[in-house]
């Protein structure tokens, strides 16, 4: 989309909700920044950076250029006719962010902040991952704009996900497991934010998802926020209306936070988060930061957060690695006090299902994170008749599960 | 008079230097943690400070981040910290405690500062927690005569350093690298340039932590800081309670007293 149509968007949006966060970085009562003093030089140079990149129309334009001509952008909007039938209620689209170079929206938030590194003259670049999407999206825009990269990874998941530790060694990044604490994405996440703390002179964090101190959630979000307008439009165009109701996952929730800002202002529009519902509702067995967990610290950020009666942080659990953390963005807390995205969950099981269900019946594996919004995208359809439309973020493909859902199945794909 | 205070005024009147150990509560379990604290304190430390563990702590390197995950594994929750050094039999040495404001937060910021000051603490590091962030703790931190550590970094500009120091109420915690905790072989003379920087800026006592392990160390940090503070490489040797390791603690702690 032309940054003229961006700026006419953003001006019509002029809502309290849309005009987050405050200059301190704060969503309402959330965000903020609790770091190490150490960081806060390299925070408020980055706010400045970012604040000047937003207002110029240079940056704004080299960022589309690469959304369009390497990302693959605009996704396509999709009618499962399908799926639609199987639900048997409302039309239900398909925001196909799986179609993007990568397979996944981590894309767009790596190659706005490698163009952000680059516009602050730092060579280095380090990511956090899980599963490895945003691990690999970084050590693609870092290969893209010849930087160097770092991606911190637990030792647990780089175990579970050799198909993308291989891909970013291949890629020219360095894959360092981590070994303390939990030794999965919470812990990654510590570490990268360590690595920053000693060498913020030449290197830029990517943070994948829109947590962290401010002002790395509104700027996650703003370059997420490209799937939003796009699907926006598109329902314009195809729909000749707005959809009734937009649904999409959320673990740290950037898909979601760059799917719903651009429908803040739709009142109209039901906006809906799914968290991960694990196996059970003890904590520890599931994800489900803003349906169970309370307003605390972690990783920079106040925001919702499952935590124990003293603090600490708690362990997680979803099939889904991308769902899998024990925070959730600012953003997210905010949107859920104020009443304006209602958020819901979806388990292990019913998830496992739908990986299924959708790739039979669209011919579209999705990733498991994605299978989440689609199973409760389907539930809302059903509920609704057949002229109101749904639309689901289709935020990844699946070929990075397959191993996971094969082993669950009993079934063994040949190891790398 | 706030101990933290009262130390410091005695300290400059004599021309000495405070030496500030940091121990992980909890690692191994709560008792030795008293013992080693008591031991610290007899061997002639002048404040401890007592890390409450905790699950993500973002500025601590490896040794004192295993020290926490030990240290949680054990069960080592808050309440049993205070409890615990309620009954710290020596009296007469300042603790101060160093915890993230998850776990303040958590329990809710007056009930934390009144506990701590019930246990015996006399004031609050909290590493997570800048300046922008912190104004509503210090309030009720100062109403309670309750010294909350402020920190300054190497990359703090030195505007927001003034103001940082300006914020700050018992001392101030300079980090002497940008960086985790941990143990270093020098160092960066930088630092140097900004204690004695600082050091025409502000009365309050400047002490130094991150990297300080060895004598020498101390030895350079004498002459432009009020204190130091040694966390590693104590932790390093506390991690097991028995004779051996309490022999190395004091031995460590005797040998950096000496020069200081």
């Amino acid at each position: 989309m032309p940054q003229k149509v961006i700026q006419a968007h953003e001006k019509i949006m002029s809502s309290v909700l849309a005009n987050q966060p405050d200059v301190r970085g704060r969503f309402g009562p959330y965000g903020g920044r609790y770091v190490p003093e150490t960081l806060m030089a390299a925070l408020a140079q980055l706010d400045d950076e970012y604040a000047k990149a937003r207002a110029d129309d240079r940056f704004q334009s080299e960022f589309e250029h690469y959304l369009k001509t390497y990302v693959g952008r605009p996704s396509m909007l999709y009618f499962a006719e399908r799926l639609t039938e199987e639900a048997g209620g409302a039309r239900i689209f398909l925001k196909r962010e799986d179609m993007n170079h990568t397979g996944a929206h981590k894309i767009n938030n790596c190659i706005g902040q490698a163009l952000l590194a680059k516009r602050m003259g730092k060579p280095r670049i380090i990511a956090e991952t899980g599963a490895g999407q945003h691990g690999v999206a970084s050590a693609t825009a870092a290969a893209l704009f010849g930087m160097s990269c770092q991606v911190y990874m637990g030792e647990e998941d780089v175990r579970r996900q050799q198909l993308n530790v291989f891909k970013m060694k291949a890629l020219g990044a360095t894959v360092t497991p981590v070994t303390s604490g939990s030794r999965t994405l919470r812990d990654a996440t510590n570490e990268a934010m360590r690595d920053w703390m000693a060498s913020v002179a030449h290197t830029h964090y990517i943070i994948g998802s829109v947590v962290g101190p401010h002002p790395f959630p509104r700027i996650v979000r703003d370059f997420q926020s490209v799937i939003g307008r796009e699907a926006r439009e598109q329902c314009l165009e195809q729909l000749g209306r707005l959809p009734d109701t937009v649904v999409a996952s959320v673990g740290g929730g950037s898909n979601a936070a760059g799917m719903f800002y651009a429908f803040l202002d739709d009142a109209q529009v039901e906006l809906v988060g799914v968290e991960a519902a694990g196996r059970g509702e003890g904590l520890g067995q599931h994800a489900a930061t803003l349906s169970h967990g309370k307003p605390g610290v972690l990783h920079g950020t106040f925001s919702y957060v499952l935590q124990d009666s003293d603090g600490q942080t708690a362990a997680v659990h979803s099939i889904s690695a991308g769902l899998d953390y024990p925070g959730v963005g600012p953003e997210h807390s905010f949107w859920k006090d104020t009443g304006r995205v209602r958020y819901t969950q979806v388990g292990d099981e019913e998830a496992l299902r739908m990986f299924s269900t959708c790739s039979r019946l669209e011919g579209v594996l999705p990733a498991l994170e994605t299978a989440h919004a689609v199973a409760e995208g389907m539930r809302l359809a059903s509920q609704r008749g057949r002229q109101d439309a749904v639309l689901i973020c289709f935020s990844g493909r699946g070929d990075k599960d397959c191993y996971e859902v094969a082993r669950l199945q009993g079934e063994e794909i040949g190891s790398l | 008079m706030n101990p933290i205070d009262a130390l410091f005024q005695r300290l400059r009147a004599h021309g000495r230097k405070a030496f500030m150990p940091f121990l992980t509560a909890g690692d191994p379990d709560l008792a030795a943690t008293s013992r080693f604290a008591a031991a610290l304190a007899e061997c002639g430390a002048d404040l401890l400070e007592i890390g409450f563990p905790y699950s993500d702590p973002i500025a601590d390197g490896p040794v004192i981040q295993a020290s926490y995950t030990r240290a949680l594994e054990r069960g080592a929750r808050v309440e049993n910290i205070f409890e615990t050094f309620s009954h710290f039999p020596v009296h007469n040495i300042p603790l101060v405690a160093m915890a993230s404001y998850s776990l303040i937060h958590r329990l809710g910021a007056e009930t934390f500062l009144d506990r701590a000051a019930q246990s015996g603490f006399s004031g609050a590091i909290v590493p997570d927690l800048p300046f922008e962030e912190s104004e509503p703790l210090s309030r009720l931190a100062a109403a309670r005569d309750f010294k909350l550590i402020h920190l300054v970094a190497p990359t703090t500009p030195r505007e927001r350093a003034r103001a940082i120091a300006q914020r700050s109420t018992g001392f101030l915690y300079c980090v002497s690298v940008a960086g985790i905790t941990g143990e270093r072989d020098r160092l960066p003379t930088e630092l140097i340039d900004q204690l004695a920087w600082l050091r025409g800026q502000t009365d309050i006592p400047l002490c130094v932590g991150f990297g300080v392990s060895k004598p020498e160390h101390v030895r350079t940090l004498r002459e432009v800081a009020d204190g130091v503070i040694v966390g590693s490489a104590f932790v390093r040797l506390m991690a097991n309670d028995d004779p051996q390791s309490l022999d190395a603690v004091k031995s460590l702690a005797r040998s950096l007293i000496e020069v200081l």
